[in-house]
C-alpha cells in the first residue's frame, strides 16, 4: 500500500513539473477582472465623445478627425492602464507563489500572444490609415484578432483562456454582421467577458491556494 | 503473473532523474540553469544525474556559448522518450493493479 502512496506522489511530481515547466501560472485572475472594468470606462467615455459628436456638440471647425483623435486617446488609455494594472497583479501573484516573473513560460506566453495580436494591430492601422470609411470593422477585428491570440497562447497558460479565445472570436463574428453597434460588442468582449473570466479564474486558481 | 515492479525503469528510482525527464518531455530543449531552479537543486547534485541520464543516452547535450559564458543546454533523445513513457505506463497500470 505504502509503494503504492509512492508511486502516485511520484506521478504527482511528474505533472507538477511538467506544468511548471511549461506553462505560465502566475496569471492573475484579478488583472483580467481590472481589464474588463477599464475597458467599460473607456467605452462609456467613448460612447459620450461619439454622442456628444452627433448632437454637434463639438466646437465650432471640430471635424471627424478631432473625434477620431480623441477616441484613439481613449483606447491608448484604456491599453496602458489595463496592462500597467494586469503587470502588477501578476507579479504580486507569482510572488505569492514563489514562482519567477521571467522566465521561458512568460517569453512563450507573450510571443505567441504577440503573433496574431501584432498581426491585427497591423490589419486595423491599414483599415484606419488606407480605407477610409471601414471604421465600422475595427471592433469587429479586434475582437476576432484578440480570441485568435488567446487560443494561440493558450498552450503556455491555463487553458481555461482557450475558451474565452473562442468567445471573443464568436463576438466579433457576429459584430462583423451587426456593423454601426461595434462599441457595444466591444464592450462585451473586452470588459463583460474579462470580468466574468477573471472572475471565474480566481475562484478556480487563487482563492484557497 | 509478471512481477509489475520489473517494468519500472531503475534508472528513474531518483526523483531527480524523473524530475529531469519530466519537464524534457514538454520543452524542447532546456538550460542547465534553468533546470536547476525548477528542481531546487545544486550545481553538483543536478550535473552527477543528468550525467546518469547521459550516459544511458536518454538526453543529449548541446554547448553553445552566449558571450563568454558557456550555455548547456539539454534535449531529449527518442530513446529517452520511449523509457520515460514506458516507464509512466508501468506506473499507471501497477496503481489500477493493486
Amino acid at each position: 500500500m505504502n509503494k503504492q502512496e509512492e508511486q502516485l506522489n511520484a506521478l504527482n511530481d511528474i505533472k507538477k513539473l511538467m506544468d511548471r515547466s511549461s506553462r505560465f501560472i502566475s496569471l492573475s485572475g484579478l488583472s483580467g477582472v481590472f481589464a474588463g472594468f477599464t475597458a467599460l470606462v473607456g467605452a462609456y467615455l467613448a460612447q459620450r465623445e461619439i454622442a456628444s459628436y452627433m448632437n454637434g456638440t463639438y466646437t465650432y471647425g471640430s471635424s471627424i478627425e478631432d473625434l477620431e483623435f480623441n477616441l484613439l486617446k481613449i483606447g491608448f488609455g484604456v491599453l496602458l492602464v489595463a496592462l500597467i494594472g494586469g503587470l502588477l497583479l501578476t507579479l504580486r501573484q507569482s510572488r505569492k507563489k514563489n514562482l519567477p516573473f521571467w522566465d521561458r513560460t512568460t517569453k512563450n506566453l507573450l510571443l505567441n500572444l504577440a503573433i496574431p495580436l501584432v498581426s491585427g494591430g497591423l490589419f486595423i492601422i491599414a483599415l484606419l490609415l488606407v480605407h477610409p470609411g471601414t471604421y465600422g470593422l475595427i471592433a469587429p477585428s479586434c475582437l476576432v484578432f484578440y480570441g485568435l491570440a488567446l487560443i494561440n497562447a493558450s498552450k503556455y497558460t491555463y487553458t481555461d483562456i482557450r475558451f474565452l479565445g473562442f468567445c471573443e472570436i464568436i463576438l466579433g463574428l457576429i459584430a462583423m454582421f451587426n456593423i454601426g453597434y461595434g462599441l457595444y460588442f466591444w464592450a462585451i468582449g473586452f470588459g463583460v467577458l474579462h470580468i466574468f473570466y477573471g472572475m471565474l479564474m480566481y475562484f478556480k486558481y487563487e482563492r484557497g491556494n | 503473473m509478471k512481477n509489475p515492479i520489473e517494468a519500472l525503469n531503475k534508472i528513474f528510482d531518483s526523483r531527480i532523474r524523473l524530475g529531469v525527464m519530466s519537464v524534457l518531455i514538454v520543452n524542447d530543449s532546456i538550460s542547465f540553469n534553468e533546470l536547476k531552479q525548477l528542481l531546487e537543486l545544486t550545481d553538483g547534485n543536478l550535473a552527477s544525474h543528468l550525467n546518469t541520464l547521459e550516459q544511458a543516452q536518454y538526453l543529449k547535450v548541446q554547448k553553445s556559448f552566449i558571450g563568454k559564458k558557456t550555455n548547456t543546454t539539454y534535449i531529449l533523445t527518442e530513446l529517452g522518450r520511449h523509457a520515460f513513457k514506458a516507464h509512466l505506463d508501468a506506473l499507471e497500470k501497477m496503481i489500477k493493479g493493486i
